[in-house]
């Protein structure tokens, strides 16, 4: 029983990071660059939801929409000031742009939001009466009488994964903005000779995947419930691992890739040593490279000579 | 041929103009600095600034040179910072003198980083891109992990260690070297910039040898096009493993020098913001442009110092002018305007 | 094109400006305490105020502790400047974003100012490198909150304000052993930081000597801080009637709300960087409830002096004050009346400063927010006995 109380730890842990997975996966398959600011994003996503429930009462779901649609907004404006004009750059100062749109991010945030921690409002309970006739929080299900619990959150957290993942892979194969996508992430010179406007399609990449790391972002923090200026960034790097253990740039893969390093996470803590759980993840990350160097899902490019 | 011992000529024109500069700044701050008349806050950073030009000079090897992305540049200088310091702790009373004894650590500190780099390397150079760029981030987050339980211990019958808890079990006269998540404390600062810049100067003449050396071509043939160096004969592990131990050594000295600078060092300085601070130093810089490295690893260095007066924004600051910075120097209206201004330099790019 | 870059760059003054009025409307009415150039306006004139600096964590992860003791030594400063005595300061903090490296540079800037007494920095390590800086260069200091041993370890001129790490470690113990507060005992601390290690060592040896039983022993790192349910699982399999959480409070509150979904109701034991878990907004403290934590410091004790300073905090900055700002505050009084004893002036050299300050704090008594007749001794620990407190209904209530 403990063994699968720690699964199922492992399973949330996991699939918050897939969640965040999935749209670093995603702006890296089609834009082909490391968004190292989107774990900022989340957080900027879940202070707005922060704000938008704890101070201005407003209902959650309005409070994520809000986030969703801030987010978004960001993601276009990062993306039009910061990343459009270094289309034709290397893919290595890009990336260092993304460093420095972190740091903004993250000091813009400490200076509007201060410091002090604040501790995120869980909209996934059920207000229900105990015998007794006292109103009673739920905030999980109680599974074989109580020996195994399993939080809404979590349940929440993997049914939104596979529903993005599932609408994002609809979206990328049947849709025509989808395949001008993928056109795009194959070859950019020929999708622009097909008529496909690239720096547009490139946009509304960063759009989608800023308006996913603001559910990503409401997510994290009604799981692990504390918000500070560098929520995102912790999160982000294991997320960005946990995207190329499943293979960078599919989708399907982000998601196993989150849920497996959750599980290894926690099963190293559990079976192995807490102080050494982050140096044995990685430990694993390698090896697993080192077997499928593209990934567990990931599509293996054969070299053109 | 001609066009050949030309671009050749010039790049040794620029090392040399590399060395000069180097030497130029040294000679002026050390000047600056006997007068007093630099402030204490520009004569504390000169130290660990030297340690940063040759971290991101070994980085630039690895980066540029070699062409893989590796964020775990920090790792070898975290190996370095606390064999380094081991050392220089086990040898105080053999080695009283201690500008020698800090050559002596630093000369272990890369060692053992060398070794640690081959170790890595092993696994890492059989990878590419960014799968390679993550184990090699993978590697820097496993060495702060393990110097942040690792517990040395010396007295007279030897070195203890113990990994997770401190089980050395010393004798009275033992001392706790590396204390786990304490790291290593009352660290004797024998760094100075004079070191500093011998070791600047070092990594230059190991760096520029190496590149333009028959292994240097084989390098940067193996960058511009793998198969065809392979093709022709090459043989790629061992190129790129070279290129990958030195930088790791280079950056493991530069960790014992940075770490003996202060008293007290912990394997959390070691993260991996660390190396991308010093990958933003190499692409700031230019990649396979040494110089701009030295000039962008100075720079970024003083820069947050140097915004202390914008108080609470500083940082914000820092971030909008390292953004800007980078668009400045990757836009086409900017990049053809200097290349007008200086027709010579065109040709240097490419080569570079 | 340039038109563009232009354009960009306008875009950016624009952010950044819209930032900056965010930032004020967000902490209205602080604008005497925001930024040290600020206070300019009520400070004395060059030469006639001690020029008082220190080091903290003002941007990054540790933020909050920097910020709070610079806001508390700002208040303290403040109310001395107004009540225009003899002993004037001039306080400036520097930003050290709690990195050994930074804390050195901003150290040195401090002293290109002129800095003439310090107050160290506010996290261990950092203060640890500036301690070695101030005292080569004969500067005294004295820290509201750096506590591990090695900071003031060989240095004469180096003081704390707040508790060493390992006599919080042993009155720990020795107040739950006393106490009877429980038998079978998890720690469950933080392995890649110097306070919660230091605590934890000393806690496990005096266990050991008390008869104590530690049953789980687990930690947690920054790069994995926000899922405790292995720590948790194993303390209840291992049948752990009290849990003691050596660490700061951001993630005892995750602890404490894992455990609360678990169902799992241990006794829970706190340090002094648990304080603070009340005022986290958003913070449910039922989930607190029963919490006991040892503290020099509570912002809801009635005395006239924490309720005038608890006060003043929440209007200037807007939120409680913690025991950071309290120890920040309660250094700048300590200073002020050590100064006075002593008879110090502002045109006295760091140097002379540092001596008569040594003297002064080795023999002087202290009544301050955090402790009543406090007292030095050579090394430069102070010796103040923490209160044991324990959460009730929200608030804290003194255990004896």
């Amino acid at each position: 029983m403990t063994f699968l109380n720690y699964l199922i730890s492992g399973i949330s842990l996991g699939s918050i990071y897939a969640i965040i997975a999935l749209g670093y996966t995603m702006v890296y398959g089609i834009a082909k660059m490391l968004n190292f600011a989107h774990g900022d994003v989340i957080m900027v996503g879940a202070y707005i939801c922060f704000y938008a429930v704890s101070r201005y009462s407003l209902p959650p779901l309005v409070g994520v929409i809000l986030a969703m649609l801030v987010c978004t907004v960001l993601g276009i404006v990062v993306e039009r000031l910061a990343y459009k004009p270094l289309r034709s750059a290397p893919s290595l100062a890009v990336l260092i742009t993304a460093i420095g749109v972190s740091y903004f991010l993250q000091n813009a945030a400490l200076l509007l939001w201060s410091s002090n921690p604040k501790v995120f409002p869980n909209a996934f309970v059920i207000n229900t009466i105990d015998e007794a006739g006292n109103p009673v929080v739920q905030s999980s299900i109680d599974l074989f009488g109580g020996q195994l619990k399993v939080s809404f959150v979590t349940i929440a957290t993997i049914a939104i994964c596979i529903v993005i993942m599932l609408a994002l892979l609809w979206f990328t194969s049947k849709t025509r903005l989808g395949k001008a996508m993928r056109a795009c992430s194959e070859d950019k010179g020929a999708a622009q000779l097909m008529g496909i406007n690239v720096n547009a399609t490139i946009s509304m990449t960063f759009a989608i995947g800023s308006g996913l790391a603001a559910i990503a972002g409401v997510l994290l923090c009604s799981a692990y419930p504390t918000l500070v200026p560098t929520t995102g960034s912790m999160p982000g790097i294991k997320a960005f691992t946990a995207a190329v253990f499943g293979g960078i740039g599919s989708i399907p893969g982000a998601l196993l890739g989150g849920l497996l390093l959750g599980i290894i996470e926690i099963f190293a803590k559990a079976y192995i040593s807490t102080q050494l759980s982050d140096a044995i993840v990685f430990a694993v990350l390698i090896v697993v490279l080192l077997v499928k160097p593209a990934g567990l899902l990931g599509k293996q490019i054969r070299e053109k000579v | 041929m001609a066009n050949k011992l030309n671009t050749l000529n010039k790049t040794n024109r620029w090392n040399y103009i590399t060395y000069l500069l180097v030497i130029i700044a040294y000679v002026i701050l050390q000047v600056m600095s006997s007068t007093g008349s630099i402030s204490s806050s520009l004569k504390g950073m000169l130290v660990p600034i030297c340690a940063y030009v040759v971290m991101a000079v070994s980085l630039n090897l690895t980066v540029g040179v070699l062409g893989e992305l590796s964020l775990g540049h920090a790792g070898f200088m975290s190996v370095g910072a606390f064999t380094g310091v081991t050392a220089a702790v086990s040898l105080q009373n053999l080695i009283p003198f201690a500008p020698l004894r800090l050559a002596v650590s630093m000369v272990v500190a890369a060692l053992f980083a060398a070794l640690a780099g081959f170790l890595i390397g092993i696994p890492v150079l059989r990878l590419k891109g960014d799968y390679l760029a993550i184990v090699t981030l993978a590697f820097g987050e496993i060495i702060k992990s393990i110097f942040n339980n690792l517990y040395v211990g010396l007295d007279e019958s030897g070195f203890h260690f113990s990994l997770l808890s401190d089980t050395t079990d010393l004798s009275e006269n033992g001392t706790l070297i590396i204390g786990g998540p304490m790291g290593i404390g009352s660290i004797q600062k024998i760094s100075t910039f004079t070191a500093g810049f011998i070791l600047v100067m070092i990594t230059l003449v190991v760096v520029f040898h190496l590149v333009n050396s028959r292994a240097g071509r084989a390098i940067m043939a193996i960058r511009d096009n793998r198969i065809a160096a392979e093709s022709v004969g090459l043989n790629i592990t061992k190129y790129k493993m070279m290129a990958f131990v030195t930088s790791a050594a280079l950056a493991g000295s530069a960790g014992a020098l940075f770490a003996m600078n202060y008293s007290t060092i912990v394997a959390n300085k070691f993260d991996f913001n660390t190396s991308i601070l010093v990958l933003v130093f190499v692409v700031l810089g230019g990649l396979g442009n040494m110089l701009g490295s030295i000039i962008a690893a100075a720079a970024l260095t003083i820069l947050p110092e140097a915004l202390r007066e914008f108080s609470d924004y500083r940082m914000l600051v820092y971030a909008i002018v390292l953004i800007l910075v980078m668009l400045a120097t990757n836009n086409p209206t900017l990049k053809s305007f200097l290349a007008r201004l200086k027709p010579g330099k065109r040709g240097e790019k490419e080569a570079a | 094109m340039k038109k563009k870059f232009l354009s960009l760059m306008l875009a950016m003054t624009m952010v950044l400006g819209l930032a900056a009025c965010g930032g004020q409307e967000e902490s209205t009415g602080d604008t005497s305490g925001e930024t040290a150039d600020n206070t300019a306006s009520e400070a004395p004139a060059e030469g006639t105020a001690f020029k008082l600096g220190g080091t903290g964590p003002l941007t990054g992860g540790a933020a909050i502790y920097g910020n709070a003791a610079y806001r508390g030594a700002q208040i303290a400063v403040d109310e001395i400047n107004a009540e225009g005595g003899a002993i004037q300061f001039d306080l400036r903090y520097e930003d050290d974003q709690h990195d050994a490296e930074k804390a050195v540079n901003a150290y040195n800037i401090l002293k290109d100012w002129g800095m003439q007494i310090s107050l160290g920095s506010v996290t261990s390590k950092p203060c640890e490198a500036t301690a070695a800086e101030t005292y080569a260069d004969r500067i005294f200091a004295l820290t509201p909150s750096a506590s591990s041993t090695a900071t003031t370890e060989g240095k004469d001129n180096m003081f704390q304000m707040c508790f060493m790490d390992p006599n919080q470690g042993s009155a720990s113990a020795l107040y739950i052993s006393e106490k009877g507060l429980g038998s079978k005992i998890a720690i469950i601390w933080k392995n890649d930081d110097v306070y919660s290690k230091g605590i934890h060592d000393t806690f496990v040896d005096e266990a050991a000597a008390l008869g104590l039983e530690i049953v789980s022993d687990t930690t947690f790192a920054d790069g994995n801080d926000t899922d405790f349910s292995v720590q948790l699982t194993d303390a209840q399999n291992n049948g752990a009637d009290l849990v003691f959480l050596p660490m700061y409070y951001q993630p005892a509150s995750l602890i404490l709300s894992q455990a609360s979904a678990k169902g799992y109701a241990p006794k829970w034991f706190g340090v002094d960087g648990m304080d603070g878990i009340l005022t986290m907004e958003g913070f449910d403290p039922a989930l607190a409830e029963g919490v006991m934590l040892l503290t020099p410091f509570n912002a809801d004790a009635t005395d006239d002096k924490t309720v005038a300073f608890v006060t003043e905090y929440q209007e200037r900055y807007g939120e409680t004050p913690n025991q950071f700002a309290a120890d920040a505050y309660d250094c700048v009084y300590a200073y002020k009346q050590a100064l006075e004893a002593a008879g110090a002036t502002p045109d006295m050299s760091a140097e002379e400063l540092c001596e008569l300050m040594i003297q002064q704090f080795t023999s002087m008594t202290f009544n301050g927010l955090t402790g009543e007749n406090m007292t030095w001794d050579a090394t430069g620990a102070v010796s103040k006995s923490p209160k044991g407190m324990v959460i009730e209904n929200g608030a804290y209530v003194g255990l004896d």
